[in-house]
C-alpha cells in the first residue's frame, strides 16, 4: 500500500475553510488530551475559556482589548509573509512602537498641557515610525547583503526588550519601579466606558479606539494588496521571485518597504496598547503578542479580514487563558494550533491517495 | 577578575551552544532546515532536570532530554519530509509547542530545589599546560569533554566518511542522490533526528551542568536561535561552528562577570548589575550575532559556499524542484 500525494490544480473555497475549521478543531482534541495527562479538566478548561472571554458583554469587550494588538501586529505578518519575507520580529516592533509613542509624553517631544489631538496623532507618528525603523533594519539588510531575515528579525526583539527595560527601569523609572509615570489624561485613547456618562450601557466597557486604528489598517492593508499594483507586485513576488523578476519588479525596494510597513503596524500596535490599556510604559507589556501574530496570519492565510476574526479567537485565549494551570497551556495550544495547520495546508494543497500495490503494470 | 576562570567558564555555556549548533548543521547539511531548536533546547532541559530530580541520576536525565528533543524533532521531520510542508512555519511551530510543552511538563519544576548534577573532571597532564590547561581541561564538566570530541568527529563524519558524502549529496542534490541508490528521505529523517537529539543534549547541558534548574523560557532565553544564527556564521562546518559557540559562551560569561565588579579601571563600573546601563550589555550577544550573521552571508556570497543547494526544499521523486 502507498500513499501519494497529487496537487490539486485548484482546491475549492469551501475544503480550504472546512480544513482549517478542523484542524483547529483536532489541536484542541490533542491539546485537552495533554491538559488531561498533566492532570487538568480539559472541558471544564475549555468552558472556562468560553465563559471567560464571551460570556457576558463585558468580558467580551475585554476579549476586544486583547484582540487589538494581536490585530495589528497579525496584519503586520500577513503583509510580509504574504511577500514571503519572515518578519518574526513583530515583537521587537511592537516594543519600540510602545517606546516611541510613550516618548512623545514622557522624553517629553511634547509640552505637557497640550491637547490630546494633537498628543495623540504625534504618538500614533512616533509609535509607528519607531517601530518601522525597527523593521527596517532586517528589511535593509536583507534586501542589499542577503543576510537571513528570521535571525536578525528575532534578535531584534531580544534588543527591543532590553532597550524598554533600560528606559523603565532607568531614565523614565518612577520612583525606582520597573514602570514609567502615567501619561497625562490627553494621551489616552478613548475607550467606551468614557462615554458612559451619555451612554450608560457602555459603562465598564474597555474597548478602545485602537480596535478601530486596527480595523482600518485592515481594510487599507487589503485594498494595498488587491487592489493596488504594488500589492500585486508583492503577491506576485511571493508567489514567485523569479516570475516577479521577469515581469521587472525591483524586489529589493519592495522587501525594505514591505518591512518598513510591516513594523509600522507592529509599532502602532504598541502605541495603541500603551496609550489605550496601559496608560504607561512598563516592563512586559506583552505577552507575546506579536508571536502569536506569527500564528494569526498563518491561520488567515495572510487575509487581512480573516486576521480580524483570528484575532479575536486568539485574544480569548490569551484572555482567558492567564486563569488556566499549569500556565504553559496557552502557549502550548497555539503551538499545536499552528502544527495542525500546517498538516491542515496539506489536506488543501494536495488530494492524498492510498493506493495497494496490486497492479504495477 | 581571572580571565582564564572566565574563559573557562565560557567554555561550558558555549558547550550548549555547540550541541546545538552542530544538530543544526546536521539537518540543514541533510536539506532540512530546522528553527524549531529553541523548542527541542527546552523540552530537553525540562526532560533532563525533571528526570535527574525525580530519579537523582543526571546520567538517566542526560539520555531522556536527548531522547525527547529526538522524538519532538521527528515532528518536524514529517511535516517537512513527507507532507512537505513549509519548513520555516513547521520549524517556528515546533519552537512555539516545545517551550509551551515544556512550561506544561516544567511546572513547580523551579522550586525543586537542588538535584545531582553530572560530574565535573580535571584531565591530568593536560590541565597542567600553562594558560589553556586551566581554560579547557581543570574542573570542567563531563559534557564540556563530550563537546571536544563531538566536533573533530562531527567534522570528520561529514568531510571524510561515505556516510558523510551521502549526507552531503541528499542535502545539495536530492535527486542526484536518489538516483544514486541512496534514501534521500531514510537520511533526512535520521539526520533531523540526531538534531533533535543534540538539540536535547544542549537543553540537558544547560539545566544539569552549566546552569541548573529550571527557569521556565529563560532557561534557555534565546539559546536555541543564537545556534541557528551560528550556523549561518559557521557556514555549516561544525569546526567554524565550535569556534563560534565558545566566543558566543565567553562573551556571555564575561558580561554576567562584569555586572559583579565594583569598578572598572578605576572609574564606578556603570554594568554594576541593578545599574540600567546593565541593559546594553544584556543586548550585545544578540546584537553580535546580527552582526556575525552578516559576516557570515557577506564571506558566503563571496567565496560562493553557500547553504546547502537544497537546503529548505522538499524532496519529492520525479519533480523538478521548484
Amino acid at each position: 500500500m502507498t500513499i501519494r500525494l497529487e496537487p490539486r490544480v485548484q482546491p475549492p473555497g469551501w475544503l480550504s475553510a472546512a480544513i482549517t475549521f478542523a484542524a483547529v478543531g483536532v489541536a484542541l482534541v490533542i491539546s485537552g488530551v495533554i491538559i488531561a495527562v498533566v492532570g487538568g479538566d480539559p472541558v471544564r478548561s475549555y468552558i472556562h475559556i468560553l465563559n471567560a472571554a464571551f460570556g457576558s458583554i463585558g468580558v467580551l469587550s475585554d476579549t476586544l482589548v486583547k484582540a487589538t494588538p494581536l490585530l495589528l501586529t497579525g496584519l503586520a505578518c500577513a503583509l510580509a509573509f504574504r511577500m514571503r519575507l519572515w518578519n518574526i520580529g513583530a515583537e521587537g516592533q511592537f516594543l519600540l512602537g510602545a517606546w516611541g509613542a510613550s516618548a512623545v509624553v514622557l522624553a517629553p517631544i511634547l509640552p505637557p498641557g497640550t491637547p490630546g489631538f494633537i498628543v495623540i496623532p504625534t504618538m500614533m507618528l512616533a509609535g509607528a515610525a519607531a517601530g518601522g525603523i525597527w523593521g527596517l533594519i532586517p528589511g535593509v539588510l536583507r534586501a542589499r547583503l542577503g543576510v537571513n531575515e528570521i535571525i536578525t528579525t528575532l534578535m531584534l526583539n531580544y534588543v527591543a526588550l532590553f532597550w524598554v527595560q533600560f528606559w523603565v527601569f532607568g531614565p523614565w523609572s518612577e520612583g525606582g519601579f520597573q514602570q514609567t509615570a502615567a501619561f497625562p489624561p490627553e494621551a489616552f485613547l478613548p475607550r467606551l466606558t468614557d462615554f458612559a456618562s451619555s451612554v450608560p450601557a457602555f459603562d465598564g466597557l474597555t474597548v478602545q479606539l485602537g480596535l478601530v486604528f486596527g480595523l482600518v489598517a485592515a481594510g487599507i492593508v487589503w485594498l494595498f494588496l488587491e487592489r493596488s499594483r504594488w500589492g500585486y507586485e508583492i503577491r506576485l513576488a511571493g508567489d514567485s521571485q523569479r516570475a516577479a523578476r521577469y515581469a521587472g519588479v525591483d524586489i529589493a525596494r519592495n522587501v525594505i518597504v514591505v518591512f518598513a510597513i510591516s513594523g509600522a503596524l507592529a509599532g502602532l500596535a504598541g502605541m495603541s496598547e500603551v496609550s489605550g490599556v496601559v496608560h504607561r510604559l512598563q516592563d512586559r507589556i506583552s505577552p507575546g503578542y506579536g508571536f502569536t501574530a506569527i500564528i494569526i496570519a498563518y491561520l488567515a492565510r495572510f487575509d487581512p479580514f480573516k486576521v480580524i476574526v483570528a484575532s479575536v479567537l486568539f485574544g480569548a485565549l490569551i484572555l482567558a487563558g492567564r486563569e488556566i494551570q499549569p500556565s504553559g497551556v496557552p502557549a502550548m495550544i497555539q503551538g499545536i494550533i499552528l502544527f495542525s495547520l500546517i498538516v491542515a495546508e496539506v489536506f488543501v494543497r494536495y488530494r492524498v491517495r492510498i493506493e495497494r500495490s496490486v497492479a504495477a503494470a | 577578575m581571572d580571565f582564564s576562570l572566565i574563559l573557562a567558564a565560557g567554555i561550558a555555556t558555549g558547550t550548549a551552544l555547540l550541541f546545538a549548533a552542530v544538530g543544526e548543521i546536521f539537518a540543514e547539511r541533510a536539506g532540512v532546515m530546522n528553527l524549531g531548536v529553541e523548542g527541542m533546547m527546552l523540552m530537553g532541559a525540562v526532560a533532563g532536570f525533571s528526570t535527574a530530580v525525580s530519579t537523582g541520576n543526571p546520567w538517566l536525565g542526560v539520555v531522556l532530554a536527548m531522547l525527547t528533543g529526538g522524538i519532538i524533532s521527528l515532528l518536524h521531520a514529517v511535516v517537512a519530509i513527507h507532507l512537505r510542508a513549509d519548513q520555516v512555519v513547521s520549524g517556528l511551530a515546533l519552537t512555539f509547542l516545545g517551550s509551551g510543552l515544556a512550561r506544561v511538563f516544567g511546572e513547580g519544576l523551579s522550586n525543586a530545589g537542588a538535584t545531582a548534577l553530572l560530574p565535573r573532571l580535571t584531565i591530568p597532564l593536560l590541565s597542567e599546560v600553562p594558560i589553556a590547561g586551566k581554560i579547557f581541561f581543570l574542573d570542567q564538566s563531563v559534557l564540556v569533554y563530550v563537546g571536544y570530541l563531538l566536533v573533530p568527529l562531527a567534522w570528520f563524519w561529514i568531510n571524510r566518511t561515505r556516510p558523510g558524502l551521502h549526507l552531503r549529496a541528499v542535502g545539495e542534490s536530492p535527486a542526484a542522490a536518489d538516483a544514486q541508490g541512496i534514501g534521500v528521505y531514510r537520511l533526512r529523517y535520521a539526520y533531523v533526528f540526531v538534531g533533535g537529539l543534540l538539540a536535547g543534549l544542549a537543553g540537558a547541558t544547560i539545566t544539569l551542568a552549566v546552569s541548573p534548574g529550571w527557569f521556565g523560557e529563560q532557561t534557555t532565553n534565546g539559546r536555541g536561535w543564537i545556534a541557528v544564527g551560528l550556523v549561518i556564521f559557521a557556514q555549516w562546518s561544525p569546526l567554524r561552528a565550535a569556534f563560534g559557540a565558545y566566543l558566543f559562551g565567553t562573551i556571555s560569561r564575561f558580561i554576567i562577570d562584569v555586572q559583579g565588579v565594583d569598578t572598572i579601571l578605576g572609574t564606578t563600573n556603570p554594568f554594576q548589575a541593578g545599574r540600567s546601563a546593565t541593559f546594553f550589555l544584556e543586548m550585545v550577544p544578540y546584537l553580535l550575532v546580527v552582526l556575525v550573521v552578516v559576516i557570515g552571508s557577506r564571506e558566503a556570497a563571496r567565496k560562493r559556499v553557500g547553504a546547502p543547494a537544497a537546503l529548505g526544499t522538499p524532496y519529492v521523486r520525479g519533480e523538478r524542484g521548484a
